[in-house]
């Protein structure tokens, strides 16, 4: 009898929208355009404005609800941000959401003199963060993160799951001044609601605690750290998970706090090049306040990263749970 | 209405005012701000609602200023408008002075955007014209920009825009001097036929002399009084150093040359021939 070797099966990209959420996770339906419904209800003042990708953003739900506060700036992103300052100038306190890549690579100086500069009252919401496509460089927002660090004024948010953008959406909205924040879409994980987590602007809080590794996580990170925390626990690796949702300002105490106890492996874990990211703004936290533990990264190359299927994808560059799991092994 | 006989003595104030500054820095864009001279006392003197005591009211005419380091020009107009004191002229450019050498909302009153980082003006307009809109507040939104500006993709994009959503609320100004950074405007980057193209985008275009009160002033009223949901552009041809023979025909450059005595022999010119027109 002949054996037949079944190759392994490959992968093909999907659409340009993959959900992050693995099989049979709990998701929620475009978190962010329902949120900012709701809220908008309360707040007259609130608008909406995209560069062609409404649908790409969740803000259609916007537009379907209130027409009249919705504005197609078409696929010109220089003008949705600098447009959107003027709106701001007038009053008003808008929403204008694209791509990660087209916001900070097409469109910074516009972001960083109109909006910045004056301190305007905008909310800058990007989808297809880091890497959630496999579309390739055009379309991975890999630098996004050290772009908005760097802009002066500049509110930076990474949240990790539904929850947190239901939360983050009228929360940002409150804050005065320039907001950036990375958007999931679609279906969305749901995750930290389990935890009783709530998002607090600035602070970084600890969803679970353990003796012999720290990560400090942002963005989806943060739920692939906790999904790497549960299958370490098997392997009596006990893992805390602090999560660091905004960027800018940064939670120093709570960061350098965390990192000086006991004598735990800091992991630093982000959906972002190890360039300008969380990574390398902890480590600065942790050389300034003279707290030296181990660290590692767990990052995105320095590279133009491939096209492909986002799960082969995020195994290839270290960040899917099973990579996390054997990278954090392969250290202890 | 305003007289031209009182409109020519608006330009001339912006004019002096304009040299005076640029004696006090030893530079400054002293060409561009007397060729813009005249549109800026049409704006001001005519055209314009605004409280010189509250340069914030809502009920303003909001206008921008695209070309930031026209500030020289902007400043002066806000003095004769009455928004910025006279005596603060001394102060141009020089350290913790609100007149900085290129301009900022966030340093001066009056200035409604900070310009400097070309073609941005006419896009923050587009916002502004949209938020008044939603707001039913009838101001128009005024944006001053340089041909220099018709280089950069982003004005391009606002012109799209702004005809697109129909913002009969926009004024776009165009100093055509024909003059940028690197030498004439119209050899860095061809931009003719420029009033066709503001047509084909959906606006209501006029090209007049930028030097000629009468033409400037009938311009701003057609624009204001145009009766069509369209944005409005108006072109206009200046020359620069206007209002002082020996600028005028200095050798053309993004910063005239003017020698340290000349500043004095400039005012002194421009007195005479104000005091002689008026005479």
């Amino acid at each position: 009898m002949n054996t037949v070797t079944t190759p392994k099966p490959r992968l093909t990209t999907s659409a340009m929208i993959a959900s992050i959420a693995s099989e049979g996770q709990r998701t929620r339906a475009a978190p962010f355009g329902k949120a900012l419904v709701e809220l908008a209800a309360q707040r007259p003042d609130i608008v909406g404005m995209t560069a062609d990708l409404s649908k790409y953003t969740d803000l259609h739900l916007f537009a379907q609800a209130y027409p009249e506060r919705f504005f197609q700036m078409g696929m010109a992103e220089q003008l949705l941000m600098g447009a959107a300052g003027g709106l701001a100038k007038e009053g008003f306190v808008p929403f204008a959401t694209t791509y990660a890549v087209f916001a900070t690579r097409r469109a910074y100086d516009f972001m960083h003199q109109v909006i910045a500069e004056e301190n305007l009252n905008v909310k800058i919401v990007c989808a297809l963060p880091g890497l959630t496509t496999g579309y390739g460089p055009s379309h991975q927002a890999a630098e996004d993160l050290a772009m908005m660090r760097a802009m002066p004024g500049m509110t930076v948010i990474d949240p990790c799951d539904a929850h947190e953008i239901e939360q983050a959406t009228p929360i940002i909205a409150a804050h005065k001044g320039p907001v950036y924040m990375r958007l999931l879409r679609g279906q969305v994980p749901l995750v930290l609601d389990e935890y009783g987590y709530q998002f607090e602007l600035g602070k970084a809080k600890i969803i679970r605690d353990g003796r012999d590794v720290l990560f400090i996580s942002t963005g989806l990170m943060t739920m692939r750290a906790l999904e790497a925390a549960q299958a370490l626990q098997r392997d009596s690796v006990d893992v805390a998970v602090l999560h660091v949702p905004t960027l800018k300002p940064l939670d120093a105490e709570t960061i350098a706090r965390e990192a000086a106890k006991s004598s735990r492996l800091v992991v630093v874990a982000e959906n972002h090049s190890t360039i300008g990211g969380l990574g390398e703004a902890v480590a600065g936290v942790l050389m300034r306040a003279g707290v030296h533990p181990a660290f590692r990264q767990i990052a995105l190359p320095d590279e133009f990263l491939d096209a492909g299927a986002l799960p082969t994808l995020h195994d290839r560059y270290g960040i899917s749970t099973d990579a996390v799991v054997a990278s954090v092994k392969s250290w202890l | 209405m305003s007289s031209i006989a009182a409109l020519k003595d608006c330009a001339y104030r912006i004019r002096r005012y304009a040299l005076r500054m640029g004696e006090v820095q030893g530079q400054g864009y002293i060409g561009q701000a007397l060729g813009l001279a005249d549109a800026l006392a049409v704006a001001y003197g005519h055209a314009m609602t605004f409280r010189p005591e509250d340069p914030e009211w809502e009920g303003r005419d909001r206008f921008l200023l695209s070309h930031g380091h026209y500030a020289i020009a902007h400043y002066a107009a806000l003095i004769e408008a009455g928004i910025l004191p006279l005596e603060e002229l001394e102060t141009y450019g020089s350290d913790d002075s609100r007149l900085p050498m290129s301009g900022m909302a966030t340093y001066t009153p009056g200035m409604e955007i900070s310009g400097g980082s070309l073609g941005q003006g006419l896009i923050v307009g587009v916002g502004m014209a949209l938020g008044l809109r939603l707001k039913g507040n009838p101001a128009f939104v005024y944006n001053s920009m340089s041909d220099g500006e018709l280089d950069e993709g982003s004005t391009w994009e606002a012109a799209m825009s702004a005809a697109h959503h129909g913002l009969g609320n926009l004024i776009c100004m165009v100093d055509i001097n024909n003059q940028q950074a690197d030498g004439p405007s119209s050899q860095i980057l061809k931009f003719e036929p420029i009033a066709d193209k503001w047509a084909a985008f959906g606006w209501f275009v006029q090209r007049v002399n930028g030097n000629d009160l009468a033409g400037v002033l009938a311009a701003f009223d057609a624009a204001r009084q145009h009766d069509q949901a369209q944005p409005r552009v108006i072109l206009l041809d200046t020359l620069m150093g206007k209002g002082v023979p020996f600028l005028e025909q200095r050798e053309k450059n993004h910063f005239i040359r003017v020698d340290p005595p000349e500043w004095q022999q400039a005012l002194a010119i421009l007195d005479a021939q104000h005091a002689g027109a008026t005479a």
